[in-house]
């Protein structure tokens, strides 16, 4: 018997069981809204309102998605190897070089449409590099990947205070950032897709074609995980060590190759501030963003179809918290970010804090439907 | 008659399509010992789950000592003294025998007070039942008989007066099962009731006073087990006759496919576990291994198969060297054309959280027939797996199953269709029948003779001294690490078990 406690129905585990964390996280962060003497109520309104109401609210929403969605998926990816990769926020951070380079290089003299294919391989190649040292150390030297990336994550972040103070800032500047890039570094705006639908957006709203980079690399990771023979050893590295071991999968090579690939994920995210907004390098663009990409794998199960939404989820607290912090005057920038702790904690963390009380639920409700076995399997 | 200690009144229970119990009826006496058996997939283990509380039945009703009672987890089965030890342990292996068995149900925040009660408590019962054991001996350190033993004592000291035994032998050593049953029966003198699934017919006939069949999810018959036969239990079973004795021709040894030489293996503490072993296997015969599990079988077989680095020695497949003492590659091999069925399936074997078709492939799913380009070729590899599914009649037939859905014996016939189908030069097997019942040993020791006289060579691993001697063309016996004798098919078990035992040797070195 390996599976001692009863399954429950594929909906209600990707549906059912996000949704009542969800749902316990915004009660606790309306406990805390309470305290501080502002309408729970009001302030989820004016989140929501915030983050889908307009136009504009809509295309921030989407465009800090689009970041979770890149360093969503690398750690998506490193999880499905049983590898856990801490390290996005510094693989994202110093993948700006990369970015940076190529459009320092080539916004004077190629179309935009040229420049971003190669900083895509840019920022892809960077983030790879900077995963496979702790890849590395893990598949010959045994380091504890974990603690590796997080050290790394440091590093990048010096780093990158050097390049950008010490190297990259032109001459005179005051501000330790790139020179701004010309119209050959900076890709076209979105938001005239949301106008399409009726509603307005402000041409400064930063929605921009990376946002459908990331979702084609969401099918990229489906198909690379469940349609691949590479997805298929790197489950079943991350499942079972010894049976890959029995499979002659080798567990060096597919460290190292997840890990790769799970970089150039979390690269790939500075394509969409830096080329995307503002069309320039500067200190901190990453802002977090790494590690809400862990929230968002747990909360999306490591499935590209989970991780898309949960990633608009984190878009919308973020754009929407933004919105509050503005319009209630007791609720600082800081609140937000506790409010945005607390989804990451019901939502990611806890994420089995419910489970046995749903399945004793569903138990005594319908012993039928508990123990069915998923009828789509995870292949969906 | 005796009072019932259980009753099972039209328990019925299904996942998905499959009806894993259907309308049950069963009445166990208190004081007796009650075997349930039944070809895998039967349902056993979900029945016994139902009565432990891990699932729910559907519907019907279950009596303890006579009163309804409502079993929805472990713990209400445990507040009604029902005692479950697991097939796969469910010990903390860093743990001491004694914190083990008070996890769980410590009295109180401090563990001080609650080891010292819990250490007379475990004094008594082991005095009362003689079950020994070293309160501070630390699990993993423990052979298997000891671990069991441990379990046992668990659910005791939980107050358990029924006390269900999932396959408790298919890990044991003879010598230990001989133990295990010894401490059955005076729980059963104790007045205690037990349930035992097995799909060893000869324990059933040795210690149960009752016996139940199941067959596709129902009850067929429940014998008094003085007045049956082992024949008769095995047709009840499967539903005709089972031929309990492979018959098999002459061997026809051929070319040497597999050569083993001064091959010597430590394990990851260094102690020597194979000792300077020689031999061959030919095509067309089949080699047995036998020993006292622990003897170095298990690591033999993984220093020939690639997955378990050699101190020294050589190894030659097909007459060309296998780099036992280096980074030898179990991928490799099986293009060489060795196949290997490990023995502890569930996490070498098989990936428990694939589908049934993901695991028909495992170790072979670099071969082109399975791939598109970089793609797996899905409808391939599903249609494939459909064919081995049809063939080794593994149930239910659904190739988009979780592997860890299916019951034991069915994961067994997964590896070893997998292997089989690949018809590999050389097969290397441990235990290929481990918890698979009577009618599909039959089948799979068919499999294996017909492989042999194919021309295939055939090293086979077991701690089942009986399907060793049926199977094997010559039969050499493994103790501390070394191959103290030959033997050729007729012999004796008696002789089998004294080699075994190591007798013969130390005789010699005195
Ligand atoms: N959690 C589950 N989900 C779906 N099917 C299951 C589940 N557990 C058991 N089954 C199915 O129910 C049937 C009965 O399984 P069970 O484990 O009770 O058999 P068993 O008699 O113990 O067999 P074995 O002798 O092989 O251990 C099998 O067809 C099995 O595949
Ligand atoms: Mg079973």
């Amino acid at each position: 018997m390996s599976n001692p406690y009863a399954k429950l129905p594929a909906w209600a585990d990707y549906g059912l069981i996000p949704l009542i964390n969800l749902i316990v996280a915004f009660i606790v962060a309306g406990l805390v809204v309470l305290l501080v003497g502002e309408n729970p109520f009001r302030a989820a309104v004016i989140l929501v309102e915030g983050a889908f109401g307009s136009g504009t609210g809509l295309a921030y929403t989407l465009y800090y998605a689009t970041n979770f969605i890149f360093t969503g998926l690398a750690v998506a990816v490193a999880f499905h190897g049983g590898l856990f990769n801490i390290g996005g926020e510094g693989q994202a951070y110093i993948a700006g070089l990369g970015v940076g380079v190529v459009c320092l290089a080539f916004d004077h003299v190629l179309p935009w449409w040229l420049t971003f294919p190669i900083a895509i391989l840019g920022a892809a190649a960077v983030g790879a590099l900077w995963a496979l040292i702790p890849a590395y150390l893990q598949a010959k030297r045994g380091s504890h990947i974990v603690i590796t990336t997080i050290m790394f994550n440091f590093i990048a972040a010096s780093a990158m205070v050097y390049m950008l103070v010490d190297v990259l800032k032109p001459r005179g500047s005051m501000a330790p950032q790139t020179r701004q890039f010309v119209e050959g570094a900076q890709l076209p705006k979105l938001g005239w897709f949301l106008s399409e639908f009726g509603l307005t957006v402000r041409p400064s709203a930063p929605l921009n074609l990376s946002f459908l980079l990331a979702l084609l690399m969401a099918f990229f990771v489906w198909l690379l995980i469940w349609r691949t023979r590479l997805g298929y050893e790197i489950r079943t590295m991350g499942f079972s060590p010894k049976a890959a071991r029995y499979a002659g999968i080798s567990e060096t090579r597919i460290i190292i190759v997840t890990m790769l690939i799970s970089g150039a994920l979390a690269g790939m995210m500075a394509l969409n501030p830096i080329m995307g907004d503002q069309h320039n390098v500067s200190l901190d663009f990453v802002s977090g963003a790494g590690f809400v990409g862990i929230a968002v794998a747990l909360m999306g199960r490591s499935h590209p179809a989970g991780i898309v939404p949960a990633a608009i989820l984190f878009g919308m607290l973020y754009q929407g918290g933004a919105e509050l912090a503005f319009e209630m005057p007791n609720i600082s920038r800081d609140m937000i970010v506790i409010i945005q702790g607390l989804v990451i904690l019901f939502a990611g963390a806890l994420e089995h804090m419910f489970r046995p009380w749903v399945q004793a639920a569903f138990a005594s409700l319908s012993p039928r439907t508990v123990g069915v076995a998923q009828p789509k399997g995870e292949r969906a | 008659m005796a009072e019932a200690a259980i009753e099972l009144i039209g328990i019925d229970k299904s996942f998905g399509t499959v009806r894993a119990n259907r309308d049950i009826n069963l009445v166990i006496e208190r004081g007796t010992i009650r075997g349930i058996v039944g070809e895998n997939g039967a349902g056993k283990s979900t029945l016994m789950s139902i009565l432990y509380g891990f699932y729910q039945a559907d519907s019907g009703e279950i009596k303890v000592g006579g009163k309804p009672v409502s079993i929805k987890t472990p713990n209400d089965a445990i507040a009604l003294g029902i005692g479950m030890v697991h097939q796969h342990f469910m010990l903390v292996q860093n743990f001491t025998v004694i914190e083990n068995i008070i996890l769980g149900a410590e009295d109180e925040a401090l563990l001080k007070r609650s080891i010292a009660n819990a250490r007379s408590e475990l004094e008594r019962l082991e005095r009362e039942y003689g079950l020994e054991v070293d309160p501070d001996a630390v699990i993993e350190e423990l052979p298997v008989g000891l671990q069991q033993r441990v379990e046992i004592l668990k659910a005791l000291y939980r107050g358990a007066e029924i006390l269900i035994l999932d396959e408790p032998t298919g890990v044991l050593t003879p010598a230990e099962a001989d133990h295990l049953f010894r401490i059955l029966k005076q729980l059963k003198d104790q007045g205690k009731t037990i349930v035992l699934i097995t799909h060893k017919l000869r324990e059933i006939m040795a210690i149960t006073d009752t016996v139940s069949v199941m067959r596709q999810g129902t009850v067929v018959a429940t014998r008094e087990t003085a007045k049956t036969t082992v024949e008769e239990l095995a047709e009840l079973m499967v539903g005709r006759r089972v031929l309990l004795r492979v018959e098999k021709g002459e061997a026809k040894p051929g070319e040497v496919k597999l050569a083993v030489d001064n091959l010597t293996v430590r394990d990851s503490r260094g102690v020597t576990m194979v000792d300077d072993v020689s031999f061959d296997v030919r095509g067309g015969e089949i080699v047995g291994i036998a020993g006292v599990a622990g003897n170095g079988q298990s690591e033999l077989i993984e220093a020939i198969s690639g997955i378990r680095k050699a101190v020294s020695g050589t190894v030659l497949l097909d007459g060309k060297p296998i780099e036992v003492t280096g980074q030898a590659d179990p991928g490799e091999l099986r293009d060489r054309g060795l196949a290997h069925v490990p023995e502890d399936r569930h996490y070498v074997g098989l990936v428990l959280a694939f589908e049934e078709n993901e695991n028909s492939i495992l170790g072979y799913h670099d071969k082109t027939e399975y791939l598109k380009g970089p793609f797996l070729d899905i409808d391939a590899i599903r249609a494939d797996a459909k064919q081995k599914i049809e063939k080794f009649d593994i149930r239910p037939a659904n190739d988009r199953l979780k592997t860890a859905n299916f019951s034991g014996g069915n994961q067994q016939k997964i590896v070893l269709a997998r292997e089989l189908e690949q018809n590999p030069g050389v097969l290397v097997v441990g235990q290929p029948t481990r918890g698979v019942d009577v009618g599909a040993i039959e089948f799979i020791h068919k499999q294996l003779i017909a492989m042999r006289d194919r021309g295939k060579a055939v090293l086979l691993v077991s701690v089942e001294l009986d399907e060793i001697r049926s199977l094997s063309d010559r039969i050499l016996v493994m103790f501390d690490g070394r191959i103290v004798g030959e033997r050729g098919p007729d012999a004796t078990e008696g002789e089998l078990g004294l080699l075994m035992a190591g007798v013969e040797r130390q005789e010699a070195a005195e």
